[in-house]
């Protein structure tokens, strides 16, 4: 299971002038299992500090995040994340990395790499598994990023922009994986992104912020079939609609 | 061509300039100095060389050296390490020994022989002590200044995936995180440590040794054999640098791309 249940979260950052900054205000959000749900915002709104929560890598001021009715307190193996800096470990090659979470879960290290390899296999970079992450492309980091986090088999998968710093051909190839990806291991992926064309193009479901403090603003749902053809007619009318719905002054002005 | 590949190709350059030296050297030393006591020449040189071999003393001065230094460099890793790792992962444990490292690392290791000797007696633990303060101090500072810039999303990708305690978080991370820092730390409390043996070894902790042999001669005034013995000093301090040079290289190349240390 992989239901993530968001309710009335606000978080305060304290300032050093005694005031307080709110980087999301009652946001309330049910994420179904197997859902793909990209969260779209512009820079500023809240949406990593979002994501930092689900992790458990940062604490709400008020408010809950339930995962399958088990409340988030801390970093849980049933959650999954890839970042949008580049966060592999350098030390460790491609494969000591996807399987660290395995190693930390004290696996041998014949069946850590068993398992690790199924996951290289997934994001299809067998042959670099020996390579170390200063080796490899960005697009192919990014690749080793998701393959290390869906190693320790989590119900939901969290991806904060992590297509952010790829060139735009690439992007487009890591998106058309992550969907393949997505259809074989049926996890629940939230996908925070500030890109229109991302969004629709991946996503069962849009949720749009506003900018701070981050709340929402808007749902829309992406009925079209996958694979969705970005050139298509079909694929630029619903993105006009969202690019209208992000557009529209109560989603632009805080 | 690479840095490297012309730095090969131009190696006799390099050989050129000691030849052109050694010769320079010799005819100062013969024709315009004339005094063995101000100026040895090369050759003087090599002929005291030659007499020490065979007085057969040397190879125990190295080793008697190698044991002042062993001792003050193990003790710089085994107290400087742990310390720094303290201090770089712990915010108050930083808070609370960072005024005393910051008034004990100023006073310069020299000044710390008459305690190392009312403490440790005329002994290879003496040396090794004062060898030990010049080393401590980078090797702690480059620990901690390396524990201190482990990047977060390291951590925060460690804890997601399920290393959360911080003995974990130390090993699994921080630790390699800032491996080329200690490191380079290391590297600095080698050639520091290397520099306070002959200071160590002039208070008579021992018969031999090569700090110790250099002043016994000094005071026989044969100079020429105190050349040998300042040569032997700066071959060896060259060696220690260039095996950890090449230990260093072939440990972290592969991870990282600049320039470590």
């Amino acid at each position: 299971m992989g239901d993530l249940v968001i309710q009335n979260l606000t978080r305060n950052f304290p300032r050093e002038n005694g005031t307080t900054l709110t980087a999301i205000e009652n946001l309330s959000l049910t994420v179904h299992d197997k859902e793909f749900v990209c969260v779209l915002g512009p820079s500023g709104c809240g949406k990593t500090t979002l994501l930092r929560m689900i992790a458990g890598l940062d604490t709400a001021s008020s408010g809950e995040i339930l995962l399958d009715g088990e409340r988030i307190t801390g970093p849980n193996p049933k959650v999954g994340i890839v970042f949008q800096e580049y966060s592999l470990f350098p030390w460790r090659s491609v494969i000591d990395n996807i399987a660290f979470g395995l190693e930390m879960r004290g696996f041998a290290r014949t069946e850590r790499n068993r398992v690790a390899e199924q996951y290289l296999d997934l994001v299809g970079l067998t042959q670099f598994r020996e390579s170390y992450p200063s080796e490899l492309s960005g697009g192919m980091r990014q690749r080793v990023a998701v393959a290390r986090a869906l190693a320790l088999d989590p119900v939901v998968l969290l991806m904060d922009e992590p297509f952010g710093a790829l060139d735009a051909q690439t992007r487009n190839m890591l998106q058309h994986e992550l969907l393949d990806i997505w259809e074989k291991t049926k996890k629940t992926i939230l996908f925070v992104t500030h890109s229109v064309d991302e969004a629709v193009y991946l996503a069962d479901r849009i949720v749009v912020l506003t900018p701070r403090p981050g709340q929402i603003c808007e749902f829309f749902s992406v009925v079209q079939p996958r694979p969705r053809d970005r050139t298509s007619v079909e694929f630029a009318k619903v993105r006009r609609v969202v690019l209208d719905l992000i557009n529209q002054p109560k989603c632009s002005l805080s | 061509m690479n840095h490297t590949e012309r730095r090969r190709s131009d190696w006799w350059l390099g050989a050129l300039a000691l030849i052109l030296a050694l010769v320079l050297w010799e005819i100062i030393a013969d024709f315009i100095v004339g005094d063995v006591f101000y100026l040895p020449s090369p050759s003087d040189v090599t002929l005291a060389f030659i007499s020490l071999v065979q007085g057969g003393t040397l190879i125990m001065d190295v080793e008697v050296s190698l044991i002042h230094f062993a001792i003050g460099l193990g003790a710089a890793l085994v107290i400087g390490i742990p310390i720094g790792i303290a201090m770089g992962w712990y915010k108050r444990i930083d808070a609370f020994l960072d005024p005393i490292i910051e008034i004990l690392r100023p006073i310069p290791p020299l000044a710390w022989i008459p305690f190392a000797i009312v403490w440790f007696g005329l002994t290879n633990v003496s040396a090794g002590f004062v060898i030990f303060v010049g080393a401590v101090f980078p090797v702690l500072i480059n620990t901690y200044t390396g524990f201190r810039s482990v990047p977060r999303i390291f951590v925060e990708a460690g804890k997601m995936l399920g290393c959360t305690k911080n003995r974990d978080l130390i090993r699994y991370i921080a630790l390699p995180s800032a491996l080329p820092s200690v490191a380079a730390g290391v590297r600095i409390a080698t050639g520091v440590g290397w520099m306070c043996l002959v200071a160590a070894e002039l208070f008579g902790v021992s018969k031999f040794g090569l700090g110790q042999k250099l002043w016994y001669f000094y005071n026989l005034h044969q100079m020429d054999s105190v050349v040998v013995y300042m040569i032997l000093l700066g071959l060896i301090g060259l060696a220690f640098d260039m095996l950890f040079r090449y230990w260093i290289d072939r440990r972290f190349l592969k991870w990282r791309t600049g320039e470590v240390a």
